[in-house]
């Protein structure tokens, strides 16, 4: 049982992050590596902010903002200094490492356990009744992952939704629309980051700490947990198994946060067949490459099948 | 009115494959004139038309619509007022989204991109309305992504939604090539009721000789950057498929081959 809890609390986290993700390498067509940073940053602000005594609730507005601004720093690098996009990424992340530092008080590492959190507040101590505690934070998180992804499916159905959804598939068209491609991407990268950095937030209020490494391999978590949702449970073409035994196509955005749990499933059976805590950035990349590697497989054999 | 004045174009500039494809090149069109233009394959049509649109700059010259020089207003600020189908049919619609949401976002432009609804209700049927014009019965697949469309049936949607709100300007490139013979019928009587209703000047290119004999008011044939004809008025309606393809013929000769 704990396991499972476990494994729903680090995948509602990272589903957030993984919202993210969908929006710029589906949505965009951009791999963008500065969520790498900008999860670390929203740690960074959360953890300062909360010792500084900002209302633990009030951080996550305010990582998502400090995200979309790194988010929009990334997007003009690319847009207006035509920088490649991975690149563009890669300049933010370095960069970003050191102010995500200097957010920290110059610390690698921030300890807020005795504060309080989204987590753990009177609030919650006083209303929750009992027996309901354990489940208080997958709870919580379950909310949150909520909300955030009913809100990018509303945007998402919005004229400036549909102009996002159109830049990553046609960016011709959104030229012909008289709309500057480049503002729209800017727009998405801004939300990403934001969606990233509030769950970077989540993340450092569940741990209890910041630590500068927590960003490593961001991204590809983010797009191993895009990959499987979307492969797994809402294939382009032919009959996912969501859909054949429901009837009903999946929201990818619901499939992104699938992956992400199913994901962190993943990673936990590794390691309970015996690998090591030490193991898991390695884990993490296998896992990564198995997905790649199955999720083109499966594409040929729709194509062939077509 | 829109005019070019002098424009030089290289393709390729201080490379071994430097061409030059533009040189003092001019050409004017008159508010209300429907240009066809043809010419053999790498004529420069498609350039012209990026030229205009601001896909690609100019080495030189000036562009004009009116009294206001366009020539460095970015491209996505002169499609304001201009309706554009491309040469590629997938240029012209966004395959992962449905037909309705295609639609839809042809029915924003010029309207902020806020965040109001993305598609409004009660447009649908006016949607489906237009759709049928086409008669390739896709108002019935209002929910299908347009990438499972066949490339004709795009470009069909493709001219709707360039022309869906208020423009000046049509520029189409080989617009009916992806079509079958009576869809391409259709779709050409439908840009001449479109291009009439809406009173839009328009560039029209074709390899279709009749198609340019039969529509339009002004003729003009590319070849290598110039136009070698230009014909409006009467002397437009005079011309005849073989004068074209005599001109085809000789202008081959003088290359020759
Ligand atoms: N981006 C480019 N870079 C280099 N050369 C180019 C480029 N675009 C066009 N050209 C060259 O310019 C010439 C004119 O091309 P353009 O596409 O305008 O021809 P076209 O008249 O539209 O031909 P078609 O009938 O085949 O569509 C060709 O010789 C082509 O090779
Ligand atoms: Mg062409």
């Amino acid at each position: 049982m704990t396991v499972i809890m476990g494994i729903l609390e680090e995948g509602l986290i990272y589903a957030v992050m993984a919202l993210g993700v969908y929006i710029t390498y589906k949505i965009l067509d951009f791999p963008d590596l500065s969520v790498d940073s900008t999860f670390p940053l929203g740690a960074a602000l959360t953890a300062s902010a909360i010792l500084a005594g900002v209302s633990p609730a009030l951080t996550l507005i305010l990582s998502f903002l400090a995200g979309a601004l790194a988010g929009c720093v990334t997007g003009f690098i690319h847009v207006k200094l035509k920088v490649r996009d991975l690149l563009s990424g890669i300049i933010v992340m370095t960069g970003l490492y050191s102010l995500n530092l200097r957010i920290a008080g110059g610390r690698a590492n921030v300890p807020i356990f005795t504060q309080e959190t989204i987590f753990e507040n009177p609030f919650l101590a006083e209303h929750v009744p009992a027996p309901l505690s354990p489940y208080v934070i997958v709870l919580i998180l379950f909310l949150i992952t909520l909300a955030c992804k009913v809100l990018l499916d509303l945007y998402l159905n919005t004229r400036s939704g549909y102009l996002l959804r159109a830049v990553g598939d046609n960016e011709a068209l959104v030229t012909s629309l008289a709309k500057d491609k480049g503002m729209v991407k800017i727009i998405g990268l801004a939300l990403a980051n934001g969606f990233t950095a509030l769950a970077g937030s989540v993340y450092c209020q569940h741990k209890g700490f910041f630590e500068i490494s927590v960003g490593t391999g961001t991204m590809v978590i983010g797009l191993a947990s895009v990959i499987m949702g979307i492969q797994l449970l809402t294939p382009e073409t032919g009959t996912s198994p969501f859909s054949s035994v429901f009837k009903k196509e999946l929201r990818p955005t619901t499939a992104v946060i699938a992956g992400s749990v199913l994901y962190k499933a993943c990673i936990s059976a590794a390691i309970s067949l015996g690998l090591e805590a030490n193991d898991l950035k390695l884990i993490t990349s296998i896992l990564f490459l198995i997905i790649l590697v199955v999720s083109t497989e499966r594409r040929k054999k729709v194509k062939t099948h077509a | 009115m829109l005019k070019l004045n002098n424009i030089n174009k290289y393709y390729n500039t201080g490379t071994v494959n430097e061409i030059c494809l533009f040189e003092d090149f001019n050409l004017s069109i008159e508010e209300g004139e429907f240009v066809s233009v043809v010419g053999s394959n790498g004529s420069g049509k498609t350039s012209m038309l990026n030229i205009i649109c601001g896909s690609i700059p100019v080495d030189s010259g000036t562009i004009y619509i009116g009294k206001e020089n366009i020539t460095h207003m970015p491209e996505f600020r002169r499609l304001r007022r201009i309706g554009r189908v491309y040469q590629n049919p997938a240029m012209g619609t966004c395959p992962h989204m449905t037909i309705l949401e295609n639609m839809a976002l042809a029915d924003n432009k010029g309207k902020p991109f806020n965040l109001r609804r993305g598609t409004d209700k009660k447009r649908v049927d006016s949607y489906r309305e237009s759709l049928k014009t086409l008669g390739l019965g896709l108002e019935d697949k209002l929910h299908v992504k347009v990438g499972v469309l066949s490339g004709g049936q795009r470009q069909a949607m493709a001219l709707l939604m360039s022309a869906m709100t208020p423009i000046e300007f049509l520029i189409l490139d080989e617009h009916t090539a992806a079509l079958d013979p009576k869809t391409a019928e259709v779709i050409m009587e439908l840009t001449d009721q479109i291009v009439k209703s809406k009173h839009l000047t328009t560039i029209m290119v074709t390899h279709n000789l009749r198609y340019a004999v039969d529509y339009g008011s002004r003729l003009l044939m590319m070849h290598q950057g110039q136009a070698v004809m230009d014909k409006a008025g009467r002397e437009k309606t005079a011309v005849k498929i073989e004068d074209l393809l005599e001109r085809f013929n000789a202008i081959s000769v003088e290359c020759g081959n």
